[in-house]
């Protein structure tokens, strides 16, 4: 029995994800194979050989991996997961365009986002933007399935894996990249920081979230923020938590201004620790919340900041 | 150009569901049901191409019971043209959907689909990809622009590190994400309008599609419920609990 991880890196390094992706396939058991697919990447190839648990790294290198276009990786995914049990990726953008592309290919299911392994055809994942979690079993031959990165340690480093090349390529006409704007910040990712301080709408407007930098800076904390936030323009999108955001689970979330719809605690319930500042007593966040302060956040903010300073 | 937009039917984004209490699934009696949230906002997004004059017909499709014919009319009172409602009972596998569009898509000649990026009830993520792979189309998800420019799409995703733009050949498959646009409400006189749109009745076999599942649910649980801590009277007293209590700072 052998698994397939799909590697996610932006040819440099590899992304966080995978090493949650890698954990969940050695929990299934079995060998793990790693497929890089990339243009001029094999410094991630270099990476992922280390992962322990990893027996072997395909590696494609061509020009057409460059951007992950799923027209392109998604049948080189397709080619190689034929000879594997299980293929599985992390649940993030990434992995959401490809996968569901690469089991149609493969004429099989796709079981999205799971929590949790109960056998090798057996996986929980939640419904109902966490409402509910279902159990469900697969019967198809191979088992092609996202990973929610927060339900997953991380994989760790330690191991030596054989390196395959492959020229398996596929070139196609119908999709062109035209470009990316990435955001570029000095504070951790939102999905691996262990400290997320989040605002909403009661941030009133996008100048004020300097208030919540004072404090990230102080705990050396990722931003999140809620829909409303993103909508209103206070903050780009990829800020966004909850169930159509990323699902994060830090040691410590704090949640600013914001109320706590379902579809925002979808993404932040399962954090260690959840701490929240809302000036209604009522707000649902405080039925989450290990910690509730009822106040009004343009005064305790600069509160805060000043009393982390020691 | 000739637009095939998804409307599934779920049960409404504001509604809070439960468990049934003997595990078999979520407790929806007299629920209200809606479109699908994201599934408007591609029905929104097809409206805006026929405004500008890019598109000629836009055809609304659900799999699902007869009473998916209320999103249907909805989506017809919106401003789609036609409805199709593929007949199917409970859930259906988002392969076996993606199956029926690609039947309905040679038999329609459809120019662009447009589906949501993600049914909320089973939160899936997967139509839109499976059906890009079934037809070799190029795939457009997590849209939150779209633009039709001579025979192309040019769209704008949302990805988790920022956006990303690509130009697809049509015809070609969009998912919406939650910012397209702002889906409007339906007029009155257009609700009575859309009460003449044709809408027809089709089974999965008139298409030659088979939904048979691999997929068995075994049992579906409430979530461990987070219990409400306490109340912290003041900044103070909340740096001092996370420092000495709950030591994460
Ligand atoms: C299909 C769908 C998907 C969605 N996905 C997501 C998602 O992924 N993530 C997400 O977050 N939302 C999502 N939403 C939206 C969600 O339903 C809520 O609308 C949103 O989370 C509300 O954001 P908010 O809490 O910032 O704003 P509001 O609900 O307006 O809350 C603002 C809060 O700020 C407080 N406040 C105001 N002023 C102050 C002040 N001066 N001091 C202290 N407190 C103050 C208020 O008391 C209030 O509780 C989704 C909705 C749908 C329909
Ligand atoms: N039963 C259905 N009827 C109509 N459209 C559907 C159905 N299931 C999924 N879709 C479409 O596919 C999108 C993504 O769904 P999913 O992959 O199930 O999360 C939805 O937003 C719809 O546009």
């Amino acid at each position: 029995m052998a698994i397939l991880v799909v590697a996610e890196h932006d040819n440099s390094s590899l992304k966080p994800g995978t090493l949650n992706a890698v954990s969940a396939a050695q929990q299934i058991g079995g060998d793990v194979n790693v497929l890089v697919a990339g243009s001029d990447s094999r410094a991630v190839v270099e990476a992922a050989a280390q992962l322990t648990g990893v027996v072997k790294v395909i590696h494609a290198d061509n020009a057409c991996y460059e951007h992950q276009l799923a027209e392109s990786v998604a049948p080189l995914i397709a080619e190689f997961g034929k000879n594997h049990t299980h293929v599985l990726a992390a649940a993030t953008t990434t992995g959401k365009n490809l996968l569901p592309r690469v089991a149609a290919l493969l004429d099989v299911a796709q079981i999205s986002d799971i929590v949790e392994i109960r056998s090798e055809d057996t996986f929980v994942r939640p419904i109902y933007a966490g409402n509910a979690l279902a159990t469900v079993q697969s019967s198809d031959s191979i088992k092609v399935l996202t990973v929610r990165t927060t339900a997953f340690a991380d994989a760790v480093i330690g191991g030596e894996a054989i390196i395959e090349d492959t020229d398996f390529g596929v070139e196609q006409g119908s999709t062109e990249f035209l470009g990316e704007t990435l955001s570029v910040s000095a504070r951790p990712e939102l999905t691996s920081a262990s400290i997320i301080i989040s605002g909403g709408r009661g941030m009133q407007d996008g100048e004020n979230f300097v208030l919540l930098e004072k404090v990230a800076d102080k705990l050396g904390a990722a931003i999140g923020a809620s829909r409303a936030a993103v909508d209103a323009g206070f903050v780009p999108n990829d800020y966004q938590v909850g169930q159509t955001g990323k699902i994060v689970a830090p040691d410590l979330y704090v949640a600013v201004g914001i109320s706590g719809a379902i579809q925002h605690l979808a993404g932040m319930k399962d954090s260690k620790v959840i701490a929240a500042i809302n000036k209604d007593e009522e707000a649902p966040i405080f039925q989450v919340a290990d910690y509730g302060l009822v106040a009004d956040l343009f005064k305790a903010l600069p509160e805060l900041e000043e009393l982390l300073t020691d | 150009m000739k637009i095939l937009v998804g409307v599934k039917r779920v049960v409404d984004a504001n509604v809070k569901v439960r468990v049934k209490s003997d595990g078999t699934g979520m407790d929806l009696a007299n629920a209200k049901m809606a479109i699908n949230p994201f599934c408007e906002i591609a029905v929104e997004e097809a409206i805006r191409m026929k405004e500008a004059g890019v598109a000629d017909e836009i055809i609304a499709v659900s799999v699902g019971p007869q009473v998916c014919q209320e999103q249907i009319r909805t989506a017809l009172a919106l401003g789609s043209d036609r409805g199709i409602l593929v007949e199917t009972e409970g859930q259906t596998d988002p392969l076996a959907v993606a199956k029926i569009f690609k039947a309905i898509i040679e038999k329609e000649e459809i120019d662009l689909v447009i589906l949501g990026k993600l049914s909320i009830d089973t939160d899936n993520n997967q139509v839109g990809q499976m059906l890009a792979a079934l037809c070799n189309y190029p795939q457009g998800t997590f849209a939150c622009s779209t633009e039709i420019k001579e025979g192309k799409i040019e769209v704008s995703r949302e990805i988790d590190g920022g956006e990303q733009t690509v130009l697809l050949d049509l015809p070609a498959i969009v998912t919406t994400d939650l910012r397209l646009n702002e889906p409007r409400y339906a007029s009155l006189p257009n609700i009575m309008k859309a009460k003449k749109k044709p809408i027809d009745i089709i089974q999965p076999s008139d298409l030659g599609v088979d939904i048979s599942s691999n997929l068995k649910t075994l049992g579906i649980e409430a979530p461990a419920e987070r219990s409400a801590g306490v109340k912290v009277e003041s900044v103070a007293e909340l740096v001092d609990k996370l420092r000495n209590e709950a030591k994460v700072i």
